[in-house]
């Protein structure tokens, strides 16, 4: 019996041929395996699926039919939403958003002017695109055309008038006087010696004429370049001036959440470096303002800005009613800012501060050239973090009286042109998707740049 | 020997334009001289623009007769006898309330939401996340006026009431629920309720010595439970039921009786409550995962089963992670309260900031104090803050 293989074994109920391998059961693997291990493992999990479904079931459908399957898409009046003068039942009038999206952009800016407005948002897209996009070149002058030119021409641009060209004109010549003044420098560079120093003016001399203090001039030449285009844009067709009182809508929006970034960030810097700094009253004022601004609601910033500073300065000079807000909304922000960059400060490494200044770098030297840049870079997700919550607080202005985005939103509500019972659920839906796609494109931004600075550490 | 005090006196000898010490002094002399002279000039100008405008200052007005009237109150206040200074304790009253309220709401709702989105149910995490993104990513005052004023605000007028179980209506000037009424041997029950939690303190701290001892393990949780619910309701059977409740009656035209919750004050509870739930969720989700999970298989290893494994091992080490930026979004609740403005409701912002400052015009004054209460109320926190950190930062060999 020991030779007997298996081929020819004697044995009817011996197998003969290795088995198939079978499908793992049903209640392991597969589709109904999933839904039982991860829908309905117990009583309570299958209870809250239920609950759930039962959600998503009634909700889902319903809101599909009111925003898409019955919602009307066009029309010029209220007529177009009523369902007794439609004859069907009407959903979301959405040729209310229609006929109100320029008054949604602009508010009520005079519209042969609005173009205006557009150079601004396609210069404010530039600028956010240059300092958000991580491969874009030339970064230094894209921080100075984001937070120096872009500011500059806004004002000249949206508010314009005589003050504005006198202003323009102004920097026209100042450009023109330093354009001449770093010419003179590149072919006398001795002229320089009281700046940069003997050592370093020897550097530069080194270099052939056209490359001496090359980048200075990329700035002032791009500087001369937009303010000369605006002039000619002002030349041409004239700049009026717009009243702020006619500012409104994602127009002023956009201009709030611009004005709280580029004035908070060198602003939060600055407090940042105060409070960590060891000089003890600039450590004191710096911990009394940020622990001040963070203790209080913004609404009690605005409300202070907007009645207390036209006390605080001589009543000739009392500022704009929409520049009230803005600098309240830049100082709460700087607070913020301010307490992020912190953070960046004291993540730095004790042996970065030390080989900067056993380099002889003195302070600003150090924390310009080895600790800011490194410490911002971290601080991104945080900085953008703030941002998201900057942005979503411009609607508080609202309350002071200014036109934003929502407040155009809630001031058309009450245009019997467009009052139907669904008029209201249509607006907020479309504000709610307007802050939505800008706030959650924002934090996708910041979750990404924190996934690349996350893959540098794990190397 | 000569030469040693020659270069001990060397440092002295450079400049001083590049000595840290005296530079420091300059700035700090400088940043004084420039603040002082910030200070000096808007104090001027705003005594000469207060003269000018001939509005007065001081806190004078605090004694003066409001004349107006506020909807909600928690203290008696009325337009004819009432005075600014009660206008503003109505104000922070309303204030107190909505945040507290809120702060144990919007904890339940975000641990809930949190935890959800980190449950191996799909469809509820995927609720979850959908819930957080959402709320985030809205502003808060978009959210109160979508509450306020399309929902709470369209509901059918006070004839029509929807009719809830348990004699709650529901219409547009509010929520009418039975208002409870306290007959004086009440204070028993309360008095009982205290006594309640005391002994559930003094049990725990006995079975947690007793455990430490013999290792036997008592239900604490169940029997602290049973003392602070039971011990109430037998001292509230025994005092002869002193609880009433006056039940609102739908009549032709109106409700009558009956506790009226304002839709402001509705609207601004729930807006708040969800809006931080959405952020708690993800600071408790953040805790959470923050644990790392060798913990929860080494306490799967020692035997612990789901239950303790959560209670004694993740939960306590998540909490020192939560706590902290828990604390800082009750602070942004309490905050983003004033909100109210938006809507009416009476709280500080809107009753001494809009009103009282309107009639008075004494906007330094107003603000300065509403700007302290907000941040009396910060500083109070995290003073606490800081305590609570100190005590469970890990203590380090």
């Amino acid at each position: 019996m020991t030779d007997a293989t298996l081929e020819n074994a004697p044995y009817a109920f011996v197998r003969k041929e290795t088995l198939q391998q079978e499908a793992a059961p049903l209640s392991v693997a597969g589709p109904i395996a999933w839904v039982r291990n991860n829908l309905f493992s117990g009583p309570v999990n299958s209870l809250m699926t239920l609950v759930c479904l039962y959600i998503v079931v009634t909700a889902v459908p319903d809101l599909v039919r009111f925003y898409f399957i019955d919602a009307v898409w066009s029309g010029t009046n209220r007529d177009a939403c009523l369902p007794e003068k439609v004859g069907r039942p009407v959903g979301a009038c959405w040729a209310y958003v229609a006929d109100r999206l320029q008054y949604f952009i602009y508010g009520s800016y005079p519209i042969p002017q609005r173009w205006r407005v557009n150079i601004v948002f396609a210069m404010f897209a530039l600028g956010v695109v240059w300092m958000l996009w991580d491969r874009a070149p030339l970064k230094k002058v894209g921080a100075f055309f984001f937070f120096v030119i872009l500011p500059i021409s806004a004002y000249l641009l949206l508010l314009g008038g005589d003050g504005a060209e006198t202003f323009l004109r102004f920097l026209i010549l100042l450009t023109f006087g330093l354009a001449v003044l770093y010419l003179v420098l590149s072919f006398v560079p001795s002229l320089a010696r009281f700046w940069t120093g003997p050592a370093l003016l020897a550097v530069e001399e080194a270099a052939p004429p056209w490359q001496r203090f090359y980048r200075p001039k990329r700035l002032i030449l791009m500087a001369m370049i937009v303010f000369g285009l605006i002039a000619v844009l002002a030349q041409a067709v004239g700049l009026p001036r717009v009243d702020t009182g006619l500012w409104g809508g994602m127009m002023v929006t956009f201009l709030i959440a611009a004005v709280g970034i580029v004035f908070s960030l060198p602003l939060g810097v600055v407090l940042a470096l105060g409070r960590r700094s060891k000089l003890p009253i600039i450590q004191l004022l710096s911990v009394i303002f940020i622990e001040f601004v963070r203790g209080v609601p913004l609404i009690t910033v605005l409300f202070m800005a907007n009645t207390m500073l036209p006390l605080f300065v001589p009543q000739e000079y009392s500022p704009d009613r929409l520049l009230r807000p803005l600098i309240g909304v830049a100082l709460f922000a700087a607070a913020y800012m301010a307490e992020v960059i912190r953070g960046g400060l004291q993540a730095m490494p004790k042996g970065q501060y030390e080989g900067a200044m056993s380099l002889g770098l003195g302070y600003w030297q150090m924390m310009r050239l080895i600790i800011l840049p490194q410490a911002l870079r971290i601080v991104i997700p945080g900085i953008v973090n703030t941002f998201i919550g900057l942005f979503k607080d411009t609607t508080l202005v609202t309350i002071v009286g200014i036109f934003d985005f929502l407040r155009t939103i809630e001031a058309t509500l009450v245009d019997p042109t467009w009052a139907t019972p669904t008029t209201r659920a249509t607006g907020y839906a479309f504000a709610a998707m307007f802050y939505f796609l800008c706030c959650w494109g924002m934090s996708r931004y910041s979750i990404a740049v924190e996934r690349r600075l996350a893959a540098g550490q794990k190397r | 020997m000569s030469t040693i005090p020659t270069e001990t006196v060397q440092p002295g000898k450079a400049s001083l334009f590049y000595d840290p010490r005296i530079r420091g002094y300059v700035y700090q002399f400088a940043l004084i001289a420039v603040v002082g002279f910030l200070i000096w000039s808007a104090a001027s100008n705003a005594i000469e623009n207060l003269r000018a405008q001939k509005i007065a200052s001081g806190l004078g007005f605090w004694h003066n007769a409001a004349g107006f009237d506020v909807n909600q109150k928690l203290i008696p206040f009325s337009a004819s006898g009432s005075t600014y200074g009660q206008a503003f304790y109505v104000g922070l009253l309303n204030t107190l309330l909505v945040a507290s309220i809120g702060i144990v709401l919007s904890t339940f709702l975000g641990f809930f939401v949190g935890v959800s989105r980190l449950s191996s149910n799909w469809v509820l995490s995927k609720l979850a996340m959908i819930y957080v993104e959402v709320i985030r990513n809205l502003p808060l005052l978009l959210q109160l006026f979508f509450w306020y004023n399309a929902v709470l605000k369209p509901l059918p007028g006070a004839r029509n009431s929807i009719a809830l179980p348990g004699s709650i209506f529901l219409n547009n000037r509010g929520i009418i629920m039975p208002n409870p009424q306290f007959a004086p041997a009440f204070e028993f029950v309360v008095i009982a309720f205290f006594v309640a939690i005391v002994a559930a303190i003094v049990f725990y701290t006995w079975s947690k010595k007793q455990q430490e001892r013999t290792g036997t393990q008592y239900p604490n949780g169940s029997i602290s439970l049973a003392l602070i619910i039971g011990l109430p309701l037998v001292v509230y059977f025994i005092a002869g039921q002193p609880l009433t409740f006056d039940l609102p009656q739908q009549g032709t035209f109106n409700l009558t009786g009956g506790l009226q919750i304002y839709p402001e004050f509705v609207a601004l509870l729930i807006g708040l409550t969800t809006y931080t739930a959405g952020f708690i969720a993800e600071v408790v989700r953040a805790g959470i995962l923050a644990v790392s999970k060798g913990q929860t298989e080494a306490a799967n290893a020692l035997g612990l089963r789901a239950g303790p494994t959560l209670k004694l091992v993740v939960i306590p080490q998540a909490m020192r992670v939560i706590i902290p930026p828990l604390t800082s979004n009750y602070l942004n609740l309490t905050k983003n309260s004033s909100l109210a403005v938006a809507i009416g409701y009476p709280d500080l912002v809107q009753v001494f900031t809009g009103t009282v400052l309107n009639q008075t015009g004494q906007a330094l004054e107003v603000v300065a104090i509403t700007m302290a209460v907000y941040l009396t109320i910060s500083l109070v926190t995290s003073l606490f803050m800081n305590i609570y950190n100190k005590r469970m930062a890990l203590v380090e060999r």
